[in-house]
């Protein structure tokens, strides 16, 4: 296995240079705000990320955390693709993120819907970082279900 | 390099026992291997060592030609099998010179040879009529310390929140020694036991513990060592230490999972009442009531791991052929050597002691800012096997103010060219994130 598959340039990018960070509290006054705080037991990382909605749109998706390059960088670029996005529309690019991590290397990533996120094609191939990559998109489920947005599969499904 | 003479009728340098490394090595098929398209560099010894041939040999051959179930079978199979059980645990009474074969309990782990002492604590806990040394109540104490590992942090968490008793702890210094400057106030007479760890498994320290051994004596305490990462690596002797409880695991010294040792004082092992029951420990038993084994058997309910209790025997006795002084030696070689050559990688920060006197060979540091997991991927890329994470002591990651640690661990197969390639991995950790 390469090590570049796994350490593409637009990860140590974001990485390096993160979008986003740090947690903010909503401009328009009335939208709804939750946050959720995820951890990684195995290796101590951990990442809040905080949504503000109007039940609509994602006027907000904020972070902080600390931990290695994936997860950092995953977080960042969650934050890019999913500000400003319909519900429906971030939970479709939530999905994706989620097949392409789950699918071990197998899954050819969508860049219209993934933007930089097909950078992580190659952590699916590295089966002890998925749950890196994974850290801020899980808690993102959980506070945007908090905020009353539902954008995990099951509750789109229901 | 200059050359100091040692002056003559003391130790010379040579005198010093040594081992053929090469030779040790070639007894380690794993070691062969390759990883990544790289030579296999194992830096994780402390996490879980290899296995030598004659281990695997013996591990295979039970279950080949000896496999039966112990304690309970008058036939053939059964004696032999009962007797290579039964002579692995007079070859780790002897490795450790416990004073008595029957002062050996065989258990999973070393987590489950800690949780047995604590469990024992709860349940005497619960009878009035159990010995006063092992209950536990409100205004008792249980005195660990800041640099234990999590299954001698836990267990006595869960002891005290049982019986209501107060979990205390020993602090750690900056250097990463145990800070003893509070012993007095810290095991008084409200003390019931003090369960410490002898070697750190994430800063490498080695705790001198006769003081504490003094002072538990003084208050009538029970003291429990923690020495996972001690009987792989250096001689012992439990009678020397002087504590009332030894633990250690199988497979952090050339034996198998699956297996692992608590040592006791007989006369405390046959104080304690039993944890697990089931088969094997009892003495008698009817629809309302039992009675029970004396130790060990008291506490081996169930039939034990026969095939890794005789491979540890073997892997004791591997161990025991090389000499215990001598893998301590080459161990405080590597740890000299890999001290000074890590002190050269710009940016590098080691938690622990930086002078190889009172430490394993167990190094865990930080390289600038770069998170472990990146550290020890690109390590891996080139076949560099360290651990990263928090170790399963996250107490000592908060007191050191960093989420995870990188560790390098060394044993008695590890060369200085190892280290090397550690040392020129974490150049190439520095291209890719600086």
């Amino acid at each position: 296995m390469q090590l570049e598959s796994l350490y593409q340039e637009i990860i140590l990018d974001h990485y390096k240079h993160p979008h986003g960070r740090g947690l903010r509290d909503p401009d328009a006054t009335g939208a709804r705000v939750a946050e959720a705080h995820h951890v990684n037991p195995t290796c101590g990382d951990e990442v809040t990320v905080r949504v503000a909605t109007d039940g609509e749109v994602l006027h907000d998706v904020s972070y902080d955390g600390m931990g290695c390059s994936i997860s950092q960088a995953s977080a960042s670029v969650l934050h890019e693709l999913l500000v400003g996005r319909g519900a429906g529309d971030a939970f479709r690019v939530h999905e994706a993120f989620v097949e392409l991590m789950s699918g071990r290397g197998q899954v050819t990533p969508d860049e219209d819907v993934l933007g930089d996120g097909v950078a992580f094609a190659g952590v699916a191939r590295y089966p002890a970082r998925v749950k890196c990559a994974l850290l801020p998109w899980m808690a993102f489920k959980d506070a945007a279900a908090r905020a009353g947005v539902g954008v995990s599969p099951t509750e789109v499904e229901a | 390099m200059t050359s100091i003479a040692i002056p003559p009728g003391m130790p010379q340098y040579d005198d010093v026992p040594r081992y053929d490394v090469a030779k040790v090595r070639a007894d380690f098929p794993i070691l062969d291997r390759e990883v990544n398209g790289h030579r296999l560099v194992y830096l994780d010894s402390a996490n879980t060592s290899h296995k030598p041939r004659q281990v695997l040999d013996v591990l295979g051959e039970h279950y080949a030609m000896h496999n039966a179930n112990v304690s309970r079978s008058v036939h053939t199979l059964g004696t032999e099998a009962t007797e290579a059980y039964e002579g692995a645990r007079a070859k780790i009474a002897a490795f450790i010179n416990a004073p008595s074969v029957d002062e050996v309990v065989f258990t999973k782990n070393s987590t489950e040879a800690i949780n047995i002492v604590a469990y024992a604590f709860s349940n005497a806990s619960l009878r009035p009529d159990a010995d006063p040394r092992f209950r536990l109540g409100p205004g008792d104490e249980v005195v660990i310390s800041e640099m234990e590992h999590h299954s001698n942090i836990v267990p006595w968490q869960l002891l005290c929140e049982r019986t209501g008793a107060t979990l205390r702890w020993f602090p750690v210094t900056d250097q990463g020694r145990l800070d003893e400057s509070g012993l007095q106030d810290l095991v008084t007479e409200r003390t019931k036991i003090v369960s410490l760890v002898h070697m750190s498994n994430i800063l490498g320290t080695v705790n001198a513990t006769s003081r504490i051994t003094a002072r538990v004596r003084e208050v009538g305490a029970l003291l429990l060592l923690d020495c996972s990462q001690s009987v792989p690596h250096m001689p012992m002797d439990v009678v020397d230490h002087d504590a009332d409880f030894v633990v250690f695991t199988g497979h952090k010294m050339c034996g198998p999972t699956g297996i692992g040792v608590l040592w006791g004082r007989g006369e405390l092992l046959a104080a304690m009442p039993p944890v697990l029951g089931g088969g094997s420990m009892i003495e008698t038993v009817t629809m309302a009531r039992s009675t029970f084994a004396a130790p060990p058997a008291r506490f081996e309910a169930g039939t034990p791991p026969i095939a890794e209790a005789v491979a540890l025997g073997a892997a004791v006795d591997y161990l025991a052929g090389i000499g215990m002084r001598a893998v301590q030696w080459h161990e405080k070689e590597l740890t000299a050597y890999a001290l000074d050559a890590l002190a050269t990688v710009p940016g590098l920060r080691i938690f622990g002691p930086t002078v190889p006197v009172g430490r394993g060979g167990t190094i865990s540091f930080a390289l600038g800012d770069i998170h472990p997991h990146d550290v020890g991927q690109v390590l891996d890329s080139l076949g560099v096997q360290v651990r990263v994470g928090h170790h399963c002591a996250k107490p000592v990651c908060t007191r050191f103010g960093v989420p995870a640690m990188t560790r390098a661990s060394f044993y008695l197969y590890t060369t200085t060219g190892e280290i090397d390639a550690l040392v020129a991995g974490l150049e190439q950790v520095r291209k890719v994130f600086e």
